[in-house]
C-alpha cells in the first residue's frame, strides 16, 4: 500500500467513530436496538483498518513517518507577527500507529462488553453515541502532529470523559464526581495551554517538527533555556491533569461513580494514557530539569497510589489507585529516560488494566443482579468485603482476572513483567548516571505493593468463603458478550504477543518500532544522551529483574499468608498501626486539605474582598463623592450650556440627517433618477476624473 | 468568428445550464402540470452544472475566438452561481406554490438568469460582458414582477425595470467610449493600454461611466435606490437569488475589468472606489437600524455588504481579491439563508415579516430559529463562521494597500451591524410571545437551509477549503 493510502485510512479510522456519534446522537432513538450494533460495527471496522495499518507500517515503512498538512487558515500579514499560517496535519509514526491499535482494540472490546452489561440503560443509546465520540477525540490526540490538534482533542476527550463519568446524572455522587473531574482537568490544561502558546510566541507555529527544529536550530523560547524547562514542564501539567498524576490525581478515583466499562476504556486504558502519550509526543523538548522534575512527579504518585490501594476496600477504587500508581510508574519511565520501556508499559497496561476493570464489572454484574433477586438494596456490591469465594460460581471471570493480576504484578511469562522490568532497569540506571537514588527505591517499592494489594483483592474477591452462601447460590457467570472480552484481553496479557524472549523485551518488536528520539535541547542543558543511557541500562537489567521478581513474589506470598492462610492477622496490625492506616484509608487527606485550603480559600479570598470593597472602594467612593458634588456644580453650567448645546445639535443634525435620507427614499423613480445625476455630478467634480 | 465544438466543451457549465433552461422551457409548453418536474430538472441541471465546473476548474482558457474566458476564475463564479440558483430553487418550490405563482418557466427564468451570470463571470470582451449582464437583468425584471396580481411586485419590477435601463445606458456609453479611445473592447486590451498611453479624458470617463453602471448593479450607494423597494416587492426567493447571485456576478465582471492591475494604475478610480465603499457601508449599515421589516433590513445590509466587498477592490492587491472571492461565496449561503428562512415562515398574505413576528420563534421551531441565528452570526462577522473571514482578508487587503481609514470604517461599521442582526437574535431566543403562527416547512426548503447553514459552518472553521482553490487564480 502506498503512503497516501495508509494516511487516508487513518483518517477513515479517525472519522469511523465521528460519523457512528453523528448518527447516534440524531437517530439513536430511531434504530433497531438503539443502534448499538452501528457503533460498535463502526469502531470494530476502525480496529480491522488500524491493523492493516500497523501491519503495513512496519513491514514497508517502519523508519518513515507518514504526514498528512494543510493549511488551515492563512492570515496573511498580521502586525507585529507578519506572515502567519496555520498549518494542522496528522501523522503516522510507529507511536501512532501502535497507540491507534491500542485504542481502537480496548474500545471495541468495551463496546462489545458494554452490550452486555449496559443492557436495559436509560440512555443506552446516548452511552454508545459518546464512546464513539470519545473514541474519535482520542483518536485526534494520537493522530495530531501539531500542537493545536492535539489540545482540540484533548479538551474533546475531557469532555466525553465528564459526560461518561456523569451517565447517570441522576445520581449526586456521580454528576459531583463529573465536575470534579472536570475543573480538575481543567487546572492541568490551564498549563498546557500557557505551554503552548510559549512556544507558539517564538516559533510562530504548532507543528511539533517546526518547534523541533526551531529548538536544534538555536531559537529557544524567548532566548532563555529557562524558558524551554518552563515551556516543557508546563506542558507536562497537562499530563498531570489528564494522567491523575499528584498532586491532580484526586479526580481519578471519583470518576469510578461512571459504568465500569466506561472507567476501563476511558479511566484506565486509554484517556488516562493521553498524558503519556503527550510526554511521549513532547520527549524531545525536554530538558534534564524537566525530566527530572517529570521522573519525581511520576514516582511520588506511583508510591502514593500504591499505599492507598492497600487500604481500599471497593473494588473499583482499589483498581483506580492501582490505574494512578501505574501512571505513575509510566510518567517515571519516561522521566528517567526509559522512553521505550514507558510506552510498552502503557500499552501493556493498557490490556491488563482494561482486563481488571472488565472484570470487576462482570463481579459488580453478577453482585447486583444477586442483591436485587434478593431484594437487597443495602448491601455494596462494589465492596470486597462483601464478595468472597465467587470462584467456582464464575470460572471464566476468576481466571482471567488472576492471568491480570499476574501480568500487572510482573510474573514471568506476562507482558506486565517484561514492560515492568524495563522501566526499572531504566530506573536503576538513571539513579547510577545522576544520583537520584529515590527513584529506584520507590520502582521497587511499588512494585512490591503493587502484588500485595493486587492478590489481596483476588483474595478477598474469588477465594475463601462467600460472606452470605444464600446469596451465592444467586450469582451466576455473566453473558457470553461480556465474558469472551475478558478472554480475549487475557490472552493478550501473553508475553508472545510482544516478544519471543519471555525475559527481555529488548529485542521484541515493539522495541524496535519505538525508539527514544534524539533530544533537541541544547546540549548544556539535556539530558544523558540515548547512548551513554543505553550503555548503563544494559548493565542494570539482571539486578533490575532478580530484584523485582524477588519483592514481586515476597508481595504475593503476604497476601497469602495474610488473607488465605490468616496467618497473620490484618486487622490486628491495621489496629495497632491505626494512624497510618487511617491515613491511607482517608487517602492521605488529599481531599480534605484541598477543601480546605482551595474551597475554604476561595471563600476566605471572597471574604477579604467583600471587605475591602465594603470599606475602602466604598470610602473612596464617598470621598470623592463630596469632591465631585463641589466640581458637579460648577461643570453642571458647563454641560447645561456648551455640552447639551452640542449633544442636542448633533441629535438636531442627525435627525435632519435621517430626515433627507428617508426622504430620499420617495419610492418615486424620477427621484432617484434626479438623486442619481445629482450624485455623478458631485463625484466628478470632487475627483475631477479629467 | 467560427464556433466550434470544442468551444462549446470549454465552456462546460455554460453549455450545461442552457441546455437545461430550453429543456425546462420545453417541458414547461408540451405539457400540463410540470411544475414538480421542472424543478428537478432545474436542480438536477444545476447539480450537473457544478460538477462540470469544479472538474474543469483546472483547464484554463479561452473559448468562442477569445471572446469567453473558460476555467479557474470562470468557473469557480460558476459554481458560486450554481449553489446560489440551486438553494433559491429548493427554497422557490413551497414558496411559489405557497403564493400561487407555480408556473413552470418561474425555473426556466431562474436558470436564464445563471446562464447570464455565469456570462459576465467568464467574459474576455466587454460586449460578452454586456450580454450577460442583459440576460441576467431583464429574467431579474421579470422574476421581480413574477406575482403578477400584487401591486408590490409589479412596481418593484417596473421600477428595477426603470433604473436597470438608466444604468444600462450609463454602461454602454462607457463601454462605447473605452472603445473609442482604445480601439478594442477585449478587457485585457484596455487594461495594458492604460498601462502603456497616458489616460487621456475619453477613457478615463469612460471607466467613469462603466463604473457607475456596474455599482448600479452591486447596489453601492450612492447608486442604490431601487435595492430596498425592489428586494421588498419581489418574491423573497427572488430577493434572495438577485441579492447573492446578481452581486456575485456584478462583482466578479468588476473585479475583471477593475482589476487591481487598472486600479493601481488610475489613481483617481482607486479613491472614487473607497468613497463608494465607504459610503456604502456607512448609509447601509445605519438606515438599516431603523428598519422594522427583516426583508428591508437584509435589503439595507446587503448595500452595506457591497461596501466591505468594494474594500476589496480598492486594496487592488491578493488579499483584497482573495477576500471578494471568499466573501461572495460566504455571503452567498448566508443571504439565501436568510432570505430562505424569510420566506418560509412568511405566510400567504405577506405578515410575519417585520421583527416583532419573530419574537419567541426558538420555541415554536428551535431548528428554524438556530438556522436564522446562525446566519444573522455569519452576516455579523462573527467567528467562527463564514462571514468572518471574508471580512478579515477584504480588511487586511485595505490595510496592506495604506487604506487604513477605510478598513477602520468597515470595523466600526460592522459593530453597528451588529445591532440590527442580533436584535433578530434576541428577540428569537430572548422574547415571548402569545400567539404565534406556525411555518410550514417543505423538506427540500429546509435541506437548503440545513446545506447553507453547515456551509456557513464549514467555511468559517475551514476557510482553506475555498482559500487554497482562489489561490491558484491570480
Amino acid at each position: 500500500m502506498s503512503q497516501e493510502l495508509l494516511i487516508n485510512l487513518s483518517i477513515v479510522i479517525l472519522l469511523l467513530p465521528l460519523f457512528g456519534f453523528a448518527l447516534l446522537i440524531f437517530f439513536g432513538k430511531k434504530l433497531p436496538r438503539q443502534g448499538d450494533w452501528l457503533e460498535t460495527m463502526m469502531i470494530s471496522s476502525a480496529l480491522v483498518l488500524a491493523l492493516i495499518v500497523l501491519f503495513q507500517k512496519l513491514t514497508l515503512y517502519h523508519d518513515a513517518t507518514l504526514m498528512l498538512n494543510f493549511t488551515w487558515v492563512d492570515f496573511h500579514n498580521v502586525p507585529g507577527i507578519g506572515p502567519l499560517k496555520i498549518v494542522l496535519g496528522i501523522s503516522v509514526d510507529n507511536l501512532a500507529a501502535i497507540m491507534m491499535v491500542v485504542v481502537t482494540l480496548i474500545s471495541a472490546i468495551v463496546h462489545w462488553f458494554s452490550i452486555g452489561y449496559m443492557h436495559g440503560d436509560v440512555r443506552y443509546s446516548r452511552y454508545f453515541a459518546f464512546l464513539g465520540f470519545f473514541s474519535f477525540s482520542m483518536l485526534l490526540i494520537v493522530l495530531a502532529n501539531n500542537l493545536l490538534l492535539l489540545y482540540v482533542g484533548w479538551e474533546l476527550v475531557g469532555i466525553s470523559s465528564y459526560l461518561l463519568i456523569g451517565h447517570w446524572y441522576e445520581k449526586k455522587s456521580a454528576s459531583d464526581a463529573a465536575i470534579k473531574a472536570f475543573i480538575v482537568n481543567r487546572i492541568g490544561d490551564i498549563g498546557f495551554f500557557i505551554g503552548i502558546m510559549i512556544l507558539f510566541a517564538t516559533f510562530h507555529t504548532f507543528g511539533l517538527e517546526e518547534i523541533f527544529d526551531g529548538i536544534q536550530g538555536g531559537r529557544l523560547p524567548f532566548g532563555s533555556e529557562a524558558w524551554l524547562t518552563a515551556a516543557g514542564v508546563l506542558i507536562f501539567c497537562g499530563a498531570v491533569g489528564k494522567s491523575a498524576q499528584f498532586p491532580l490525581h484526586v479526580w481519578l478515583p471519583d470518576a469510578m461513580e461512571g459504568p465500569t466499562p466506561v472507567s476501563a476504556l476511558i479511566h484506565a486504558a486509554t484517556m488516562v494514557a493521553a498524558g503519556i502519550y503527550l510526554v511521549a509526543r513532547t520527549f524531545p523538548i525536554m530538558t534534564a530539569d524537566a525530566l527530572t522534575i517529570i521522573a519525581y512527579i511520576g514516582a511520588i504518585t506511583a508510591f502514593i497510589a500504591a499505599t492507598i490501594a492497600i487500604a481500599q476496600n471497593d473494588i473499583k477504587r482499589v483498581l483506580a489507585y492501582s490505574t494512578v500508581s501505574q501512571l505513575g510508574y509510566m510518567i517515571m519511565a519516561f522521566g528517567v529516560g526509559a522512553y521505550t520501556a514507558g510506552f510498552f508499559h502503557l500499552v501493556t497496561h493498557a490490556m491488563f488494566k482494561a482486563g481488571l476493570f472488565l472484570g470487576s464489572g462482570s463481579v459488580i454484574y453478577a453482585m447486583h443482579n444477586a442483591l436485587h433477586h434478593q431484594q437487597d438494596h443495602h448491601t455494596d456490591a462494589q465492596d470486597i468485603r462483601n464478595m468472597g469465594g465467587l470462584r467456582t460460581k464464575m470460572p471464566v471471570t476468576f481466571w482471567t482476572f488472576t492471568i491480570y493480576a499476574l501480568a500487572i504484578s510482573g510474573v514471568p511469562l506476562t507482558s506486565g513483567f517484561l514492560s515492568k522490568d524495563e522501566i526499572l532497569a531504566g530506573t536503576l540506571a538513571f539513579g547510577g548516571l545522576t544520583g537520584h537514588t529515590v527513584i529506584p527505591i520507590i520502582g521497587f517499592l511499588v512494585a512490591g505493593l503493587t502484588a500485595f494489594y493486587m492478590f489481596r483483592l483476588v483474595i478477598l474477591t474469588f477465594m475463601g468463603d462467600h460472606k452470605d452462601a444464600q446469596r451465592l447460590e444467586h450469582i451466576h457467570e455473566s453473558p457470553k458478550i461480556m465474558t469472551v472480552p475478558l478472554i480475549v484481553l487475557a490472552v493478550l496479557c501473553f508475553f508472545i504477543f510482544y516478544s519471543f524472549n519471555p525475559f527481555g523485551a529488548t529485542s521484541g518488536w515493539i522495541a524496535r518500532a519505538v525508539e527514544r528520539p534524539d533530544s533537541v535541547v541544547p546540549a548544556s542543558v539535556a539530558a544523558a544522551p540515548t547512548e551513554t543511557f543505553e550503555e548503563v541500562l544494559h548493565d542494570s537489567h539482571g539486578t533490575a529483574m532478580v530484584l523485582s521478581l524477588l519483592l514481586a513474589g515476597v508481595g504475593i506470598f503476604i497476601a497469602f499468608a495474610t488473607y488465605y492462610w490468616k496467618r497473620i492477622n490484618a486487622d490486628r496490625i491495621a489496629g495497632s498501626l491505626s494512624p497510618i492506616h487511617n491515613f491511607l484509608i482517608n487517602k492521605w487527606y488529599f481531599d480534605d486539605v484541598y477543601n480546605g485550603i482551595v474551597v475554604g480559600g476561595t471563600l476566605a479570598w471572597t471574604r477579604l474582598m467583600r471587605w475591602f470593597d465594603d470599606t475602602i472602594i466604598d470610602g473612596i467612593v464617598n470621598g470623592s463623592g463630596s469632591i465631585t458634588k463641589v466640581t458637579s456644580s460648577v461643570s453642571g453650567k458647563f454641560d447645561s450650556i456648551v455640552i447639551d448645546g452640542l449633544v442636542n445639535l448633533t441629535a438636531y443634525l442627525s435627525g435632519f440627517g435621517g430626515l433627507i435620507l428617508r426622504k430620499s427614499q420617495t419610492g418615486k423613480v424620477q427621484t432617484y433618477i434626479v438623486f442619481v445625476v445629482m450624485s455623478v455630478m458631485v463625484f466628478y467634480f470632487v475627483f475631477r476624473l479629467v | 468568428m467560427s464556433i466550434s465544438f470544442q468551444d462549446v466543451i470549454a465552456t462546460g457549465p455554460i453549455t450545461v445550464v442552457s441546455i437545461v433552461a430550453l429543456v425546462v422551457l420545453i417541458v414547461e409548453t408540451i405539457r400540463d402540470k410540470t411544475e414538480l418536474l421542472t424543478c428537478w430538472i432545474s436542480i438536477t441541471g444545476l447539480v450537473l452544472a457544478m460538477i462540470v465546473a469544479f472538474t474543469s476548474i483546472e483547464n484554463t482558457g479561452t473559448a468562442y475566438s477569445g471572446m469567453v474566458n473558460t476555467g479557474g476564475y470562470a468557473n469557480f463564479f460558476a459554481v458560486v452561481f450554481c449553489i446560489a440558483g440551486l438553494l433559491s430553487t429548493m427554497l422557490s418550490k413551497s414558496y411559489i406554490q405557497k403564493e400561487n405563482i407555480e408556473h413552470g418557466e418561474y425555473y426556466f427564468l431562474l436558470l436564464l438568469a445563471v446562464v447570464g451570470m455565469m456570462l459576465m463571470a467568464a467574459a474576455a470582451d466587454l460586449i460578452i460582458f454586456f450580454l450577460g449582464l442583459e440576460l441576467m437583468s431583464v429574467t431579474f425584471y421579470v422574476m421581480a414582477g413574477f406575482v403578477r396580481k400584487r401591486q408590490a411586485s409589479n412596481e418593484a419590477a417596473l421600477k428595477y425595470f426603470l433604473l436597470g435601463a438608466f444604468a444600462t445606458g450609463f454602461l454602454l456609453y462607457g463601454i462605447a467610449l473605452l472603445y473609442g479611445s482604445t480601439g478594442t473592447t477585449n478587457i485585457e486590451s484596455i487594461i495594458s493600454r492604460a498601462d502603456i498611453l497616458p489616460p487621456n479624458t475619453t477613457f478615463l470617463i469612460g471607466l467613469g461611466l462603466l463604473l457607475i453602471g456596474l455599482a448600479f448593479k452591486v447596489a453601492a450607494v450612492p447608486f442604490h435606490m431601487w435595492v430596498p423597494d425592489v428586494y421588498e416587492g419581489s418574491p423573497t426567493t427572488v430577493s434572495g437569488f438577485m441579492s447573492t447571485g446578481g452581486k456575485a456576478a456584478a462583482f466578479s465582471a468588476l473585479l475583471l475589468i477593475f482589476a487591481p492591475k487598472l486600479v493601481n494604475l488610475v489613481g483617481p478610480i482607486q479613491e472614487v472606489l473607497a468613497v463608494l465603499s465607504a459610503l456604502s457601508m456607512i448609509v447601509g449599515n445605519v438606515i438599516a437600524i431603523s428598519q422594522t421589516s427583516i426583508k428591508r433590513m437584509l435589503a439595507y445590509s446587503s448595500i452595506a455588504h457591497a461596501g466591505y466587498l468594494l474594500t476589496g477592490v480598492v486594496a487592488a492587491n491578493a488579499s483584497g481579491t482573495k477576500g471578494i472571492l471568499f466573501y461572495l461565496i460566504a455571503y452567498t449561503v448566508m443571504n439565501i439563508g436568510a432570505f430562505g428562512v424569510l420566506s418560509t415562515f412568511e405566510s400567504k398574505d405577506r405578515q410575519n415579516l417585520t421583527f416583532d413576528d419573530y419574537a419567541g420563534l426558538s420555541s415554536k421551531k428551535p431548528v428554524l430559529a438556530g438556522l436564522m441565528a446562525l446566519f444573522m452570526f455569519s452576516l455579523s462577522g462573527i467567528p467562527p463562521f463564514a462571514g468572518f473571514f471574508g471580512k478579515y482578508y477584504v480588511f487586511v487587503g485595505a490595510v496592506e494597500a495604506g487604506y487604513t481609514w477605510l478598513a477602520i470604517v468597515g470595523v466600526l461599521m460592522s459593530v453597528v451591524s451588529v445591532y440590527y442582526y442580533l436584535r433578530l437574535v434576541v428577540l428569537m431566543y430572548f422574547k415571548e410571545q402569545a400567539v404565534i403562527s406556525e411555518p410550514t416547512v417543505s423538506s427540500l426548503g429546509l435541506t437548503a437551509l440545513v446545506i447553507s447553514g453547515v456551509a456557513v459552518v464549514e467555511l468559517g472553521i475551514f476557510p482553506s477549503t475555498v482559500l487554497n482553490i482562489i489561490a491558484n487564480f491570480f
